[in-house]
């Protein structure tokens, strides 16, 4: 679990979250979304310690990590594995170096072992013979199943994603969409999806925190996004023609 | 400015931070070593090679007398290649090729969010990919200017037996003459290319890491590296050169 108290951050006066507090649950998808510059990538990045929180704090169950030292920071950071947007795979080490990136880093695995556990990894996320390639030479649905495979290489307790089908067409982004949610509940992980797609709103969103210019504005789960009253949200859900039609 | 001088040192203070683990950096310093020095070793060459042969024709044709012997044209040589063409001009080559590749590498990491993924492991992102950068060029870079000096000897060389300018033994005089102050002469070029490679590698490394914007500025921190960098080297040269010659 983790939970986010009272969180605001501003950048050169400009306030960007204010006074946010929500709990991702256990075992479970949990979505933030919004429009593009309503906070959602700026909240992540001081769940995760990438940015420091101006007021409030972030809690890894009970541990209070926005006032950790960095050392003990990089302890928890071991259980979090993060999908990034433009997956953010190293360019210069094949696909099976990239999953064995963290495994030769902080384990003491010997070779064999890291070359087995990478192969399920690989296999788990449905990429097979392709160890040797490069991330430039594969394409964009298959570097995101790689940085899944990494990001699930160390067992992590943790899963975040920010946005991990954009730019991927719309049969791919439900293949990514079910594995995020398969491995949430293989892994007993916490997920965090970071998104603006209302498919995968609607797809995965089991925990759903949305919030408008900073502000946490609803909280809820797809089962009750569709018949939500706040404005902001409704505007949100229903700008597509499609759904407002299928509403009426 | 002030802003700037305390990022750049919180750069380097982190390099020192202990490794998560060696093998990794250990490995990462051997790739360095090969990215910045062994594939820098053919354009050295070559351009040693014709500074050497040039340097011999200029030379030779300055001080035609007969009053002067022809050795004078290999110690010349020698004092020149020596004391400033190889650790300086090699260097501020080494700082057009090296610097900018270090500046688009990090600065492309970073727009990417390479440097975020590694932060949010919980590696020292610095550690790993500056500080190996920066002990493979203390380590490679004076072995690149040795080599240098071997082939711009070799390119004067070459020019005195094909085009007969000064015989070959009154060059190879030359360059041997004055033995007993060679031992000075590359200590003192050696001390230099080890703060140039220090330079080169720092500046480029810190324009490159703390990138912020796209494209557009990967371009502009790579020209900004291969500039200040450029700075620097001459700066340290005299500062270098003043306290170590006269």
């Amino acid at each position: 679990m983790i939970q986010v108290k009272n969180i605001s951050k501003s950048f050169s006066g400009v306030e960007i979250l204010n006074d946010i507090s929500f709990v991702f649950e256990k075992g479970k998808t949990n979505l933030i979304i919004g429009k593009s510059g309503s906070g959602k990538s700026v909240l992540t990045k001081c769940i995760v310690g990438l940015l420091e929180p101006d007021i409030g704090g972030v809690f890894y169950d009970d541990i209070k990590f926005s006032s950790l030292k960095s050392h003990d920071k990089k302890k928890v950071r071991k259980q979090i594995g993060m999908l990034f947007q433009g997956s953010a795979l190293f360019d210069s080490l094949s696909v099976e170096e990239n999953v064995a990136f963290p495994l030769r880093m902080f384990t003491k695995m010997t070779e064999d072992e890291i070359f087995e556990r990478v192969n399920f990894c690989l296999k788990r996320v449905n990429i097979l013979n392709k160890n040797s390639l490069y991330p430039s030479e594969i394409s964009g649905g298959m570097q995101k199943r790689v940085a899944i495979a990494r990001a699930i290489s160390m067992k992590p307790k943790y899963l975040f994603c920010d946005e991990p089908n954009s730019g991927l067409d719309p049969v791919t982004a439900i293949v990514i969409d079910e594995l995020i949610q398969e491995l949430t509940k293989e892994y007993e992980m916490t997920t965090i999806v970071i998104t603006h797609d209302m498919n995968s709103v609607l797809e995965i969103g089991e925990n759903i925190l949305f919030i408008d210019g900073g502000v946490k504005k609803w909280e809820g789960s797809k089962d009750e996004i569709l018949d939500v009253k706040v404005k902001e949200l409704y505007d949100f859900v229903y700008v597509s023609k499609f759904l407002q039609k299928m509403k009426k | 400015m002030i802003r700037n001088l305390g990022k750049y040192m919180f750069m380097l203070y982190h390099i020192f931070f202990k490794p998560e683990k060696f093998s990794v950096y250990w490995r990462r310093f051997l790739d360095e070593v090969v990215q910045l020095g062994v594939k820098s070793l053919f354009i050295v060459s070559l351009m040693s090679a014709f500074m050497g042969a040039v340097l011999v024709i200029q030379t030779a044709t300055a001080i035609e007398s007969a009053w002067i012997p022809d050795y004078t044209v290999g110690f010349t040589i020698k004092q020149s290649m020596l004391l400033e063409f190889c650790p300086t001009i090699i260097s501020l080559i080494l700082a057009g090729k090296v610097g900018s590749n270090i500046a688009s590498e990090l600065g492309t990491m970073r727009v990417t969010e390479q440097i975020d993924a590694l932060e949010v492991m919980g590696v020292n992102s610095i550690g790993y990919l500056v500080g190996p950068k920066i002990l493979a060029a203390l380590f490679i870079f004076p072995i690149v200017i040795m080599y240098s000096m071997f082939f711009g000897f070799f390119g004067g060389g070459l020019v005195c037996y094909f085009t007969e300018i000064i015989p070959v033994k009154q060059y190879i005089l030359g360059i041997r003459y004055f033995s007993e102050d060679n031992f000075v002469f590359i200590r003192y070029a050696l001390t230099k290319t080890i703060v140039f490679a220090f330079i080169i590698t720092s500046i480029s490394s810190y324009y490159g890491y703390y990138l912020k914007g796209g494209a557009l500025e990967v371009g502009k921190a790579s020209t900004n590296a291969v500039v200040y960098s450029s700075i620097f080297i001459l700066f340290a040269n005299y500062i270098l050169t003043q306290l170590m010659l006269i």
